[in-house]
């Protein structure tokens, strides 16, 4: 059978290819499909474009993250047999078609068709790139896991930083009368979907020149016949059986909770700060610094992706996870009780709950390897992220939920977010209790034949070397 | 492909790869730290 410069096996690195290529190629997708966290540029002159809800506009971005989930689970399996190549290219094509399929229902004012594209095709895009470099950098990188995951997962939250001015840029170009900086400034609907075109080009290019750099490490051409990296007892555990694992289900709820936890205080950012230093109905917080806030979030979110993560290859993933929630725990505690008491106390206890928030999402493919090897850590690592996609959902409507039941955000005060806030102390007290259930797989989990083999081809390597 | 070459990569490709990526993270880096900013002087 002819072999396609795109399948597995014709990616495999020559001898002496630098594993530092790896994180730039990863980052090249990451950076690009990290995009959809700063959908909410749009939301405004989508809403004028459309003249529709800002719930129907919401609904693009939610659709979008549950494509995520549910992409990254489904073809998780199909992405790790097909090797990084295929799975960017992939993801780019979906990515890039999703925004010109966007462009098209701005153009022509049809709704649907920007669910279909940005939400449907671009959601996949988004799972299939989110999951596609991840086993390819733990098989690079076996002595520091977190260190490389943590390279590229921060890019996904470095990729917001870039769209969110890059969109306003393009749009205020495409429509001269837009200035974004304007309060309640709106783009036309020709500069929305000449901007969606433009973007849509820029990351088709971009993520395919990371598929152009991307590598599997020599011997990985083919997983029947590579040499794997056991988990700490030893373990090589399939997709299918991992499902089967209480370590898998308890690491769900782990991130399930660590999202959910991080969602509370993201989505409500600028009008919760200024709530908590509001007195006699007026904020001491101006909306600039209300934004400045959500700037200082998004750092704290990137560096914490690349720090915590990196730090785990130090000191252990469940301990780094006891931190996240732990930690996090009594953080969102003194939150709710003494973060009005100063802006410095309460910008710091954020960045740092939402440092665990990246942290969270970084650091939990090397926990995967830890527990289940990395036979088919990419695709196990796609059916957690379904844990995502729920706390996507579940996040925002507890935090609603409660809020609107005293008020609406923009006219509240500190004490109206406790009970949110102790309610997201509460979910990561369950968390935190599911971290420290986490033991080692049963060896009845283990793929025995794909153990054996692997045994042999470590023994004889050895052999080799000697 | 080959499986023979043993030349090391070239650092110039190993530092374009990493400004390829380098670059757009910076600016998007510098615009979040001039809109943070506005939190500690706005």
């Amino acid at each position: 059978m002819r072999m396609s410069r795109l399948d597995k096996q014709a990616t495999v690195a020559r001898p002496g290819y630098s594993r530092w290529l790896i994180p730039p190629a990863a980052l090249a997708v990451h950076l690009s499909i990290g995009q959809v966290y700063a959908f909410s540029v749009f939301k405004n002159s989508l809403v004028a474009s459309f003249d529709t809800s800002l719930t129907a506009i919401g609904w693009v971005f939610s659709l979008a993250i549950v494509m995520l989930g549910l992409s990254a689970a489904v073809l998780g399996t199909w992405v790790e047999r097909s090797g990084p190549r295929k799975a960017m290219l992939a993801a780019a094509l979906c990515w890039g078609t999703g925004f010109l399929v966007g462009a098209a229902g701005i153009a022509t004012s049809q709704l649907w068709l920007l669910y279909l594209g940005y939400g449907v095709i671009g959601g996949i895009g988004l799972g299939i790139g989110y999951i596609s470099p991840v086993s390819t950098l733990i098989k690079w990188f076996p002595d520091r896991p977190g260190l490389a995951t943590g390279m590229a997962i921060m890019g996904f939250g470095g990729g917001a930083l870039i769209a969110s001015p890059l969109s306003n840029k393009l749009m205020s170009v495409f429509d001269p009368d837009f200035v974004p900086t304007e309060p309640g400034a709106v783009a036309s609907s020709s500069a929305l979907a000449q901007t969606f075109v433009t973007l849509g080009i820029i990351y088709t290019a971009f993520m395919l020149a990371g598929a152009a750099l991307v590598r599997v490490p020599p011997g990985h051409g083919d997983d029947r016949t590579a040499e794997h990296s056991p988990g700490t007892n030893g373990a090589l555990v399939r997709a299918t059986e991992a499902i089967r694992t209480p370590q898998f289900w308890l690491l769900w709820v782990v991130l399930f909770c660590n999202v959910t936890a991080g969602i509370g205080i993201l989505e409500q950012a600028a009008p919760m700060i200024q709530d908590f230093f509001r007195e006699d109905g007026n904020s001491s917080i101006s909306a600039a610094a209300a934004g400045g806030f959500v700037g200082v979030l998004s750092l704290a979110n990137m560096t914490g992706r690349f720090v915590w993560s990196s730090l785990s290859d130090r000191i252990g993933r469940k301990p780094t996870y006891v931190m996240y929630l732990g930690v996090g725990l009594v953080l969102y505690l003194l939150l709710a009780l003494f973060g009005s008491s100063s802006t410095v106390v309460f910008v710091g206890l954020a960045a740092v709950i939402i440092s665990f928030y990246g942290g969270g999402f970084a650091t939990v493919p090397a926990y995967l390897k830890d527990l289940f090897g990395t036979l088919e850590v990419g695709a196990i690592h796609g059916r957690l992220l379904t844990a995502w996609a729920a706390a996507g959902v579940a996040g925002p409507l507890i935090v609603n939920g409660i809020l609107d039941s005293v008020g609406e955000p923009g006219n509240l005060v500190a004490a109206d977010y406790r009970p949110a806030l102790l309610t997201m102390v509460g979910v990561l007290a369950v968390g935190f209790v599911a971290n420290l259930m986490i033991k080692p797989v049963s060896e009845d989990h283990f793929d025995h034949d794909a153990h054996a083999l692997n045994e042999d081809r470590i023994s004889a390597r050895q052999e080799a070397t000697r | 492909m080959s499986t023979t070459d043993e030349t090391p990569t070239s650092p110039v490709l190993v530092g374009l790869a990493w400004l390829m990526v380098g670059i757009p993270l910076a600016y998007g880096l510098w615009q979040t730290l001039v809109k943070a900013s506005a939190l500690f002087t706005g």
